[in-house]
């Protein structure tokens, strides 16, 4: 069989192992659960605040999402590369051939594909116990408010404009989208990484310091009264980290700024871009390595 | 000799040349970046200032995690202990805790209006109702001083939402009802009812409290006219008693007034 430069099917099947491996491990049934469990019970903390119910349950359930897939992505792509390793089924797969590029291609998509099928049913729930709430909120206050046709109107309007909107969709999307980010960048990491504790500290930090790069970058520019030592650091910092405060859009979206789609795609296209550099400098470093 | 087991068996001149990369990417993907920046501030995104003041409300791990992405569940886990501190009364710690979650979720119109009410109704009342303290002129004053906060509240949430008509209504609400500022509340209602998304209500009330305004009885008699006009359902009695009125102190003439004034009656002696 002729060998090609690339091959979708190899790439697929390696996809397809690597997400069968990541849901049948324990740590993802369990962060699972523990997000399920947060996005369920949300309802209930809703009741310890006096109004705001559905704030509180879009708050409590979207961050317990990110805190989910934020993990789940830099602890589930940390662990590829160094249990293949210690399991020397590295050696099977890329000695049939298989190029190392396609390797690595086929590791993010699988745990792509276990982000993407974890944000799909943590959104469902959300969706779902959202919805619930926001029929036994109408329902309450039409019983309450029945005699006053235009009250009755104002606060159906008003239940409805704070429980479901359609931008906490693409707010979703975009916390996917930062995990896929994230999972590209421990991939990155754990090409140079010989254990894998060594790759999640290291995205832990990165996760934080580009949560910090906005700021690196404003005073970088701003270049006002700054030691030159100082203005390389804040560069260097603006430079190589991502600017993920640009994905943290869920909060504005809970407290009702409405999401432009322009916006939406750009930052996805921010996030796609990020991925994909990350994942061709971790091609560029495995292709040399020594196993 | 530990970098290199740290970092697995890469040559360090490919390390180094990635890194480069990186720098290089980020270069070119900076402008991006400044201008998305730039467009969600347009938008309303990215607006909160994560500053030093932030850090010594909240704490290093409040202030890690808002950092981190998690403004808007620190924000409701605070205001959880805000609801806490209420059933303690304890009204200055509510009133701090209520500064970090409104400035950590600025365009929650919850918390502003919830906040605003704990203070120029709540904690003011309490002042006045205090038996600790034995001096009228204290408990008055920290009563006012309450209601100036409350006031306060409102008013910067009015900044940091200004599209917002609700905040502008809540205003309203407490300048007529904890400060009998009537000038005032009709301002604040006035300003509300100019949004198109505001209810049918508020326009009454801006009307209803330019009538308690003197000096001003021709402008609310316009105002409750043009209402009356729009149909029965402004109609209302408040509307109609103050139509009323303004008809009387502006003397309006028999044949424009839409409440005909009643005629004398005369009772009957009885001997």
């Amino acid at each position: 069989m002729k060998d090609s430069l690339f091959s979708t099917a190899r790439v697929m099947a390696i996809g397809r192992n690597t997400f069968t491996e990541l849901v049948r491990q324990k740590v993802f049934y369990f962060l699972l659960l523990f997000a399920l469990i947060m996005i369920g019970s949300s309802s209930f903390l809703a009741k310890i605040s006096f109004q705001g119910e559905f704030q509180m349950l879009k708050d409590v359930a979207l961050g317990a999402m990110s805190v989910f897939l934020c993990l789940l992505a830099i602890l589930a792509t940390a662990m590829l590369l160094p249990r293949d390793l210690e399991e020397r089924t590295i050696f099977t797969i890329l000695s049939k051939p298989v190029p190392r590029y396609e390797y690595l291609l086929g590791k993010l998509l699988g745990v792509v594909m276990m982000l993407a099928l974890s944000t799909v049913v943590m959104g469902m729930l959300f969706l779902a116990v959202l919805l619930m709430r926001e029929q036994v909120v109408l329902a309450e206050t039409q019983r309450s408010l029945a005699g006053s046709p235009q009250e009755l109107a104002a606060a159906i309007a008003e239940v409805k404009r704070s429980a479901f909107t359609w931008d906490l969709i693409p707010g979703m999307a975009i916390l996917l989208v930062k995990s896929v980010l994230l999972a590209s960048l421990t991939l990155f990491i754990s090409t140079f990484a010989t254990s894998g504790i060594f790759a999640i500290l290291v995205s832990a930090c990165a996760y934080f310091i580009g949560h910090l790069q906005v700021t690196a970058r404003e005073y970088w520019l701003s270049g006002m009264g700054m030691h030159w030592w100082t203005r390389l650091f804040t560069a260097l910092i603006a430079l190589i980290f991502p600017d993920l405060q640009a994905f943290n859009l869920t909060d504005d979206i809970v407290a009702g700024v409405h999401l432009p789609m322009d916006v939406f795609w750009q930052t996805v296209a921010l996030g796609g871009v990020y991925a994909s550099v990350y994942y061709a400098l971790a091609c560029f470093l495995f292709q040399n390595r020594e196993l | 000799m530990a970098f290199s087991c740290m970092t697995g068996r890469i040559a360090p001149f490919r390390l180094l040349s990635a890194t480069v990369m990186l720098i290089l990417v980020g270069a070119v993907l900076l402008p991006w970046e400044i201008q998305l920046q730039k467009s969600g501030k347009e938008a309303g995104f990215r607006t909160v200032a994560l500053d030093l003041s932030l850090r010594e409300q909240i704490g290093q791990s409040g202030f890690l995690a808002a950092l981190s992405g998690f403004r808007s569940p620190v924000a409701a886990f605070l205001w959880i202990k805000s609801h806490i501190a209420w059933e303690n009364t304890e009204w200055g710690r509510m009133a701090a805790l209520f500064e970090t979650v409104t400035t950590l979720q600025p365009h929650t119109r919850l918390y502003w209006d919830i906040a605003a009410w704990h203070m120029a109704w709540n904690a003011s009342m309490a002042a006045e109702q205090d038996k600790n303290q034995h001096s009228e002129v204290l408990k008055q004053r920290t009563s006012s001083q309450y209601i100036d906060l409350g006031r306060d509240i409102l008013e910067r949430g009015i900044r940091n939402n200004p599209k917002d008509y609700y905040l502008y209504e809540r205003l309203g609400i407490l300048l007529r009802d904890r400060r009998k500022d009537h000038a005032g509340a009709a301002e604040a209602f006035s300003k509300a009812a100019s949004f198109s998304d505001a209810p049918a209500y508020v326009k009454r009330f801006a009307a209803y409290e330019m009538a308690q305004v003197p000096g001003r009885e021709r402008e609310a008699y316009d105002r409750l006219k043009a209402l009356y006009v729009e149909g029965e359902k402004q109609r209302l009695p408040t509307l109609l008693k103050l139509l009323g009125q303004m008809e009387e102190k502006l003397r309006i003439p028999e044949g424009e007034r839409v409440k005909p004034r009643q005629p004398a009656v005369i009772k009957p002696s009885h001997r």
